[in-house]
């Protein structure tokens, strides 16, 4: 790969705290490699601001390979940036050139307030998982692995929905920031095994309630989630939400 | 003494009479008790919520925004158990032999056979609580082969292993979480360890979005905060991964266990320049199928694929015929460093060798025709099927290396380069995971006991799983059975006031420094020193040298560091310099323990001490032991030794020829 070097103008959304008001500020950055990840890009604007006596760019940011769901940037109306299935950590570089603007936000959404500059609080993902998104199986409890053989297209279809990395893509590029598909796909992922089957009917009720508590808005289906999902998860899973939802909620006892 | 309390009688006995014997605490007295769980990755995820299970109140923290971001999740390729399902002679001694002699013959017994017995209950637990491990057509469990055995025991969700093991984990733990045994803290981070009469009683915290202390108080307290190859700055590890609980606990009296072993991945992506922040691992499972290699020729400059086959060397499969690219990390990884240093490197750097897939998808492409019916397939139909094959097992590696590197693995092979990855030291825990401080924990990678000099691929998840799951739940109660008198001690207690006071002290002390360098520089800095000195090869000259330049940065980060922002705000500049603060430490006595340690062992390689071939010579005369590391006051430590007895596995050269 030929690389090269780049200034850009970036526009990022600055916020002190919960309670203040944010703004844009504009910031001109030169010697951009190609060959840079986004988020060392961002490193290296930090280090300047540091040096100049000026607070840097908070910004959630873990495991940098694209699988802890950490990081959370809204770049140029799109999260995570241009590329198709892909975090923001490992946007690189050489998706941009010479001149570029880039705006970077935080995720926006009701449900996901602000803690400062592009970080953001997803503690509510934490909160529809404790509403049933898991198995009640105490430790020790376990039979052995091979003893429920599981269909492999069921398998292979439960780990597509398991590799939800629960970054909030999907809720941060909704006009409705419903958080369906992240909901769909903890529920397809366990709805699809034999050992979810217990628990089918309330686990969906409960995600479904807390969803809603927690002020997620609802699906009208515009695909948005789908097209920026770093995981590629299905909207085929919403559609199993709903039917797994109208099922427990037409014979559930509770 | 260190006391290692390892149970009386024959080896694999020891395990099962320990838990027949071991003390309970009744559940209505564990209703009363409660203990603190520091980090929430695969170890200490899986122990708060068995320990929630069992009735204990748990206070479990991180410093993430959720657990389900700790850095276990980045594990790619499996998990190890003694299964035998695929019928090659796999057994629980067998994986416990290929650990004891991957580990080169530095890790405990007893400990390693209790792990691979009680590996096979992991899966187990994992499939029960809907982890979608890989499966066959006729619906049971898929495996594959990993670095330093000959059987197939890894269990594997694609190159996404860790991250559904730890999800599994993260769930049983929101699940306690509802059920009110667990109370989680995100985004906090443990400052100080409380002691009170010689026992662990609490921490405190600081609250990464206020920037305020709190103090919690335990009747034990748990660390499970993972590994600290961060010190040598670029490693495969998470940004956030730090040593910092670890290291409070050390300097409060916490034996520090063979800090020197470190494990350098052979399999990474190669540095691309200095702005780099990190090192991405290329999953061991990809050397089940690609085949390592570099021209015969110095400095050969032609594109990889108009190299023919006589003017390459696969210098594994030459070196080491019977386990060929399946050699353990440490051999792989000081074989790639051999021929980089000798010139036959690659890329623009020469820093980097091949890793090839064109046989494997030829191979797989011919399976599949003829699978198909397809006679006399052309050779577009093999690639495009092999291909096929190799996506679906290694799909998200392959998409990861393009991502990085912008160039296609499924065409031209891929750029590879060893990197810190994981230390198999750590905080030294005897049989029943405590430290040298009565109440002090500590599972997962964050001990040191497994896996001795060198970690076998695929054993760290089953480690961390083993310890929080199986082994914790069982011994914690053995020192807690006393404790059911004690009550829970107000956090007004003058040991909280005077731990809180000094983590103030500290922040504040940093925040005065006003210098003009940002931590970073500093961290930097210390990652070449170590990288350079105290990484894959090291000589008593350069381990010298290491720690009067790691005394001379710690002084300049004392006096010239700069953290813009408040401490009672979020501040991650701060965190990071509460963190680097405490590598530079630990940096300096890495340094010490490898110096200390005359002979090759494991990742721990003494360019003095090594064979005719190069390869490590153990001295086991001599260094048969853990170094156990006491604190005793700035760049002072005093050597305590444990002598590791094999009754079972008897040490011999390690060959893989």
């Amino acid at each position: 790969m030929d690389h090269y070097i780049m200034n850009l103008t970036l526009k990022v959304w600055r916020q002190k705290n919960n309670q203040s008001k944010g703004n844009f500020e504009t910031y001109e950055v030169q010697g951009i490699s190609s060959e840079m990840s986004f988020l060392e890009m961002m490193d290296v604007l930090n280090d300047r601001l540091i040096r100049e006596g000026k607070d840097p760019i908070a910004f959630d940011h873990d495991c940098r390979e694209g699988i802890c769901g950490m990081c959370s940037m809204y770049i140029n109306g799109r999260p995570h940036g241009p590329w198709h299935a892909n975090t923001v950590c490992q946007l690189h570089m050489r998706a941009y050139h010479e001149g570029d603007v880039i705006v970077v936000e935080p995720w926006r959404a009701k449900a996901f307030p602000v803690v400062k500059d592009l970080i953001v609080d997803r503690s509510a993902f934490d909160r529809i998982i404790q509403a049933g998104g898991y198995i009640s199986v105490n430790t020790g409890n376990a039979v052995d692995a091979n003893s429920i053989p599981i269909e492999k297209d069921h398998a292979d279809a439960s780990f597509a929905a398991a590799a939800c990395i629960g970054c909030g893509a999907c809720v941060a590029a909704c006009k409705n920031s419903s958080a369906m598909l992240f909901v769909s796909a903890k529920v397809s992922h366990l709805a699809l095994l034999p050992q979810g089957a217990p628990e089918r009917k309330s686990r969906v009720l409960n995600m479904i309630a807390q969803m809603d508590k927690e002020g997620f808005g609802s699906c009208t289906n515009t695909q948005a989630c789908e097209s920026v999902c770093p995981k590629e998860i299905s909207m085929a899973n919403i559609a199993r939400l709903n039917s797994e939802f109208i099922g427990a909620g037409l014979s559930a006892d509770k | 003494m260190l006391n290692s309390k390892i149970p009386a009688g024959p080896l694999e006995e020891k395990w099962s009479d320990y838990k027949g014997h071991v003390r309970l605490v009744n559940p209505s007295n564990k209703r009363k008790i409660e203990i603190i769980m520091v980090g929430t990755g695969l170890a200490g995820a899986s122990a708060a919520a068995s320990l929630g299970e069992l009735g204990y109140q748990v206070k479990a923290f991180c410093f993430q925004d959720s657990p389900r971001r700790a850095h276990s999740i980045a594990a790619q390729g499996g998990i190890n158990a003694a299964k035998n399902y695929q019928n090659d002679g796999d057994s629980v001694f067998r994986l416990f032999y290929d650990t004891v002699k991957g580990g080169d013959y530095r890790s405990r017994e007893s400990n390693v056979h209790r792990l691979a017995e009680v590996s096979a209950n992991i899966i187990d637990q994992c499939v029960a609580q809907g982890v979608p491990f890989a499966r066959e057509y006729g619906g049971l469990l898929s495996n594959r082969s990993f670095g330093g055995t000959q059987v197939q025991r890894t269990f594997y969700a694609a190159g996404q292993t860790g991250q559904q093991l730890l999800i599994g984990a993260y769930q049983a733990l929101e699940r306690q979480v509802t059920l009110g045994n667990v109370k989680m803290y995100n985004r906090h981070e443990m400052q100080e360890l409380v002691i009170i009469d010689g026992k662990a009683r609490g921490i405190i915290t600081r609250n990464l979005v206020t920037g305020e202390l709190e103090r919690f108080f335990g009747h034990a307290v748990v660390l499970c905060t993972g590994g600290y190859g961060n010190v040598f700055y670029l490693s495969t590890n998470a940004m956030g991964c730090n040593v910092t609980a670890a290291w409070k606990a050390h300097k409060k009296g916490a034996y520090f266990a063979n800090p020197c072993f470190t494990q350098i991945h052979p399999t990474c992506i190669p540095v691309s320049g200095d702005y780099q922040s990190k090192l991405t691992l290329m999953s061991e499972s990809l050397r089940n199928d690609g085949r390592i290699w570099v021209p015969k020729e110095k400095n050969d400059n032609r594109k990889p694929k108009d190299i023919p086959e006589a003017d390459r060397d696969y210098y594994l499969e030459r070196r080491y015929p019977a386990f060929g690219n399946l050699v353990p990390r440490d051999v792989a990884s000081r074989a790639a460093k051999e021929r980089c240093d000798a010139g036959y490197g690659v890329g623009t750097s020469k820093q980097a060798v091949y890793l090839d897939y064109a046989d494997a998808i030829e191979r797989y492409g011919r399976i599949e025709c003829s699978k198909k019916g397809i006679e006399n397939p052309t050779a577009e139909q093999i690639n495009a099927h092999g291909r096929d094959v190799v996506k679906e097992k290694y799909g998200n590696l392959f998409d990861m290396y393009e991502k990085i590197t912008g160039e296609n693995p499924y065409e031209v092979p891929m750029r590879i380069y060893p990197a810190v990855h994981y230390t198999m030291g750590g905080l030294w825990v005897d049989y029943e995971l405590m430290t040298t401080i009565q109440g002090l924990y500590c599972l997962g990678e964050a001990n040191f006991s497994d896996h001795g000099a060198n970690r076998l691929g695929a054993s760290a998840l089953m480690q961390g799983l083993a310890d929080g799951y199986f082994v914790i739940p069982y011994t914690i109660g053995s020192y807690l059975a006393d404790d059911i008198r004690t009550k829970a001690i107000p956090t007004d207690h003058p040991a909280f006031a005077e731990a809180e006071k000094s983590v103030a002290d500290r922040l504040q002390q940093l925040k005065n420094i006003k210098g003009n360098q940002p931590v970073e520089s500093f961290h930097k800095r210390l990652g070449k020193i170590m990288w350079d000195k105290c990484g894959m090869a090291r000589n008593e000259q350069g381990l010298q040298e290491a720690i009067l330049e790691i005394q001379a940065l710690k002084k300049e980060f004392w006096s010239d560091l700069k953290i813009p922002g408040d401490i009672k705000e979020m501040n991650p500049e701060l965190d990071k310099a509460c963190r680097v603060a405490d590598f530079i430490e630990l940096g300096e006595l890495m340094c010490i323990d490898a110096l200390n340690r005359r002979e090759s062992c494991g990742g721990h390689f003494r360019e003095e001490m090594q064979t005719e071939e190069g390869e490590a010579k153990r001295d086991d005369a001599n260094f048969s032991f853990v170094s156990a590391w006491e604190y005793e006051g700035e760049n002072k430590w005093e050597l305590h030794k444990e002598e590791l007895v094999f009754d079972v596995a008897k040490p011999s050269q390690r060959s893989y020829k």
